[in-house]
């Protein structure tokens, strides 16, 4: 399997003091992979660093190889739904059509093929009917699937999602998650910022588990154990039990397995 | 005023045209100010320019535009920086950082000032039109400067509108899609001093930050669209330019930029009230709307009571009738049955009786349907108590639209009974009644 992200060394500070330490992790490409921890275990800053959008203080990101600035094409990324005011005068269209923007066209006119590949993708996630609203005239659930679409109108490769699930209602997820599988089984990458641990052993091929340090990563079976699990959540013993009753009342398995892609 | 209107001076109509451009480039540069929410940054670039222009007075010893220009915009470049740190490395908040530069620029600006007018050089004379702005003090030559800068201005703001629109809206997103963000938000604050810079001449340094967001935020009341938003913006600050063009026209002695704000301000007044959907008017009428509809399905909903009572439609009902079936207000009762009387629902029967019409007749059953599809709904699919849903019921019935209804009908297949054995009326029956 070839390798989609990795990082070595990834240290990252904000006003000095360290959200990520020593970061170093692998995941290959073509799966759904899960990143996981509590609140302010540095998953979104994880996202944005990757991203570029954060400077580390040391270490590096290669994605797919290559620095991200050689790859940016392939990259798409879906950030947090909180972090852009939706009371913002653009239409549904118009966010779906920023994912056709490029660098090297800063000025002109986007084209008409442009403009099918956005409306492609909203009718994909289902906001093609709400192409012209207002995008603060929708649902928290429709605003989420709106930077979902911008995402599938960029064409990438690898798809860097935070927390795209947040405040969706079942429905919209089970569609959004359709999506993804056909999205994997187009040999694309997808790496989610997720918080439900009920329903992350579901979702995902690939975990990453964080809080501050990497608790681990690797396949959902190595990963997704009473063990690290309780290293990563910690004090939350109570979720922790909840799902460690899953996980038993599921028969998965709670044991390790040797495991050699692991980088050391 | 007919005489300015005609613009046969050629005098006149320079400066109109360059006040007119002043006012709508700072409009639009402003819209974007707005969006991103930096008011008063673009408050304290106002103030804090004052200082630069007066010592690229003192320095040169002279008022050409440029001059002045360059130094408005290096002190307003220097204010944004001072700004910047002080927000991002001290432990001030950004509000404070902004009132702290605004103060400390704009006295700095005051004391030059006054320093300059002491110093009685012959040049000073105009250059405290910069704190409140007068457009027809201005020279030919300043006219053409501040208007070819107020033009390459708009023209940068359409040439990078869709990149100013996404760094504005989502800079994280336009930073992952490996846009410039820095360099686009510099030429944007490049842009914004600028605009700053030559709008003061039309309205003075402290009133400035109103000719920037005033037109925008007016701009917003009326429309979702950022590209309509900037053409109403645009718009606003013409009107304004003109404005102001012809009070200096017409009484020279009056200071341009207070009135010109003046009439900003009216025209957002003007917006926040008689705006569609988001304005005060519309929202009045909304719910004036509302409660006519509710008041009117109400009654027609006594009507369909009395009826059912008394197991056929009843010919004629009296007022009494319905104030027993309802405890209706005097009012709202007679101002009904006259609404309901001119849509032609209800015949009038002489004195204090009436009869529903057959849309009449209709429209009673709808509503009576949509109350008890409604409590069927909660009772059944949310698992209400059927002695709870009464209340609930009562507001709902009247904001259920016929795609609702489509759906709830669907959705509990064509219920026969409500949660309180009360037949459901339909349009067309089902199927006829058994009895
Ligand atoms: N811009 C910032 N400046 C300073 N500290 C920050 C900043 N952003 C995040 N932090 C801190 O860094 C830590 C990690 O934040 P991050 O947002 O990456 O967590 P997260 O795992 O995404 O949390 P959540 O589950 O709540 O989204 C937190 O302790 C947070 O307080
Ligand atoms: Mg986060």
């Amino acid at each position: 399997m070839k390798t989609a992200i990795e990082t070595h060394n990834l240290t990252v500070a904000y006003n000095r003091r360290p959200v990520l330490w020593d970061i170093d992790f692998q995941v290959p490409e073509g799966q759904l992979i899960g990143v996981l921890g509590p609140n302010g275990s540095g998953k979104t800053t994880l996202l944005k660093s990757v991203m570029g959008l954060v400077q580390p203080s040391s270490g590096y990101v290669r994605l797919f190889g290559q620095s991200l600035d050689e790859v940016r094409s392939r990259i798409s990324y879906v950030p947090q739904r909180e972090s852009v005011d939706w009371n913002f005068p653009i239409s549904v269209r118009e966010v779906a059509l920023m994912g056709r923007y490029r660098k090297d066209k800063l000025l002109g006119r986007l084209s008409r093929e442009d403009h099918r590949l956005a409306d492609e993708a909203l009718e994909k996630v289902g906001m093609l009917p709400f192409a012209d609203r207002q995008i603060a005239q929708l649902s928290g659930g429709q605003q989420q699937r709106v930077f979902v679409a911008r995402a599938l109108a960029q064409q990438a490769d690898l798809y860097l999602m935070d927390e795209p699930f947040a405040g969706v209602d079942a429905a919209s997820e089970e569609a959004i998650l359709t999506l993804l599988q056909d999205m994997k089984q187009a040999g694309k990458t997808v790496l989610i910022v997720h918080h439900d641990l009920h329903t992350a052993h579901q979702f995902f091929d690939w975990m990453v588990l964080l809080n501050t340090r990497l608790i681990k990563c690797g396949p959902t079976p190595a990963v997704f154990t009473t063990e690290y699990l309780r290293q990563a959540y910690g004090g939350q013993l109570t979720i922790l039990s909840q799902v460690a009753d899953l996980v038993k009342a599921r028969d998965f398995p709670v044991r390790e397995r040797s495991f050699k892609d692991q980088p050391k | 005023m007919s005489d300015f209107f005609t613009f046969s001076d050629p005098n006149v109509r320079l400066v109109t045209a360059g006040t007119i451009l002043l006012g709508m480039s700072a409009a639009i540069v402003g819209t974007f100010t707005f969006l991103r929410k930096r008011a008063l940054v673009g408050d304290a670039i106002a103030h804090a320019i004052l200082p630069g222009v007066c010592l690229s007075f003192i320095i040169t010893g002279e008022k050409h535009p440029v001059y002045l220009l360059v130094g408005a915009v290096l002190a307003g470049w220097v204010s944004l920086l001072v700004m910047d740190y002080l927000s991002s490395r001290t432990k001030l908040s950004t509000d404070t950082a902004i009132g702290a530069v605004l103060s400390v620029f704009f006295g700095a600006g005051i004391l030059l000032l006054t320093s300059i007018q002491h110093s009685s050089s012959a040049n000073q004379a105009g250059l405290d039109q910069f704190l409140f702005g007068k457009a027809a003090a201005m020279t030919r030559q300043d006219i053409w400067v501040f208007s070819g800068v107020a033009v390459v201005l708009l023209g940068l703001v359409l040439a990078f509108f869709r990149s100013f629109k996404l760094i504005s809206f989502d800079p994280a997103f336009a930073k992952s899609i490996g846009l410039p963000v820095r360099r686009l938000e510099f030429l944007l604050s490049t842009i914004t001093v600028l605009a700053v810079a030559t709008g003061i001449q039309a309205v003075g340094v402290v009133l400035m930050a109103a000719l920037l967001i005033t037109p925008a935020a007016a701009a917003r009341f009326w429309t979702d669209r950022i590209q309509v938003m900037v053409l109403l913006a645009a718009a606003f600050g013409l009107l304004s330019g003109l404005f102001g063009s012809w009070i200096s026209y017409t009484a020279p002695s009056m200071p341009t930029g207070p009135w010109i704000v003046v009439l900003l301000s009216l025209i957002a007044v003007v917006s926040v009230v008689v705006a569609p959907q988001r304005g005060i008017w519309a929202r009045l009428r909304l719910q004036r709307g509302n409660a006519r509809k509710i008041r009117q399905e109400n009654i027609l909903k006594a009507f369909y009571g009395i009826g059912e009572a008394a197991d056929a439609p009843v010919a004629t009902v009296t007022v009494e009738a319905l104030r027993q079936q309802r405890p209706f207000e005097d009012r709202a009762l007679e101002l009904g049955l006259w609404e309901l009387a001119r849509k032609g629902l209800l015949h009038r029967h002489g004195a204090g009786t009436y009869a529903l019409t057959p849309t009449g007749l209709r429209e009673s059953r709808r509503v009576v349907r949509l109350h008890r599809l409604w409590e069927l709904y909660l009772t059944e699919r949310m698992n209400y108590a059927a002695d709870h849903v009464h209340n609930t019921a009562e507001a709902i019935e009247h904001v259920i639209t016929p795609e609702v209804e489509a759906a709830l009908l669907k959705e509990l297949d064509h219920p026969i009974l409500d949660p309180h054995d009360a037949v459901i009326p339909y349009q067309n029956p089902p199927k006829p009644s058994a009895s």
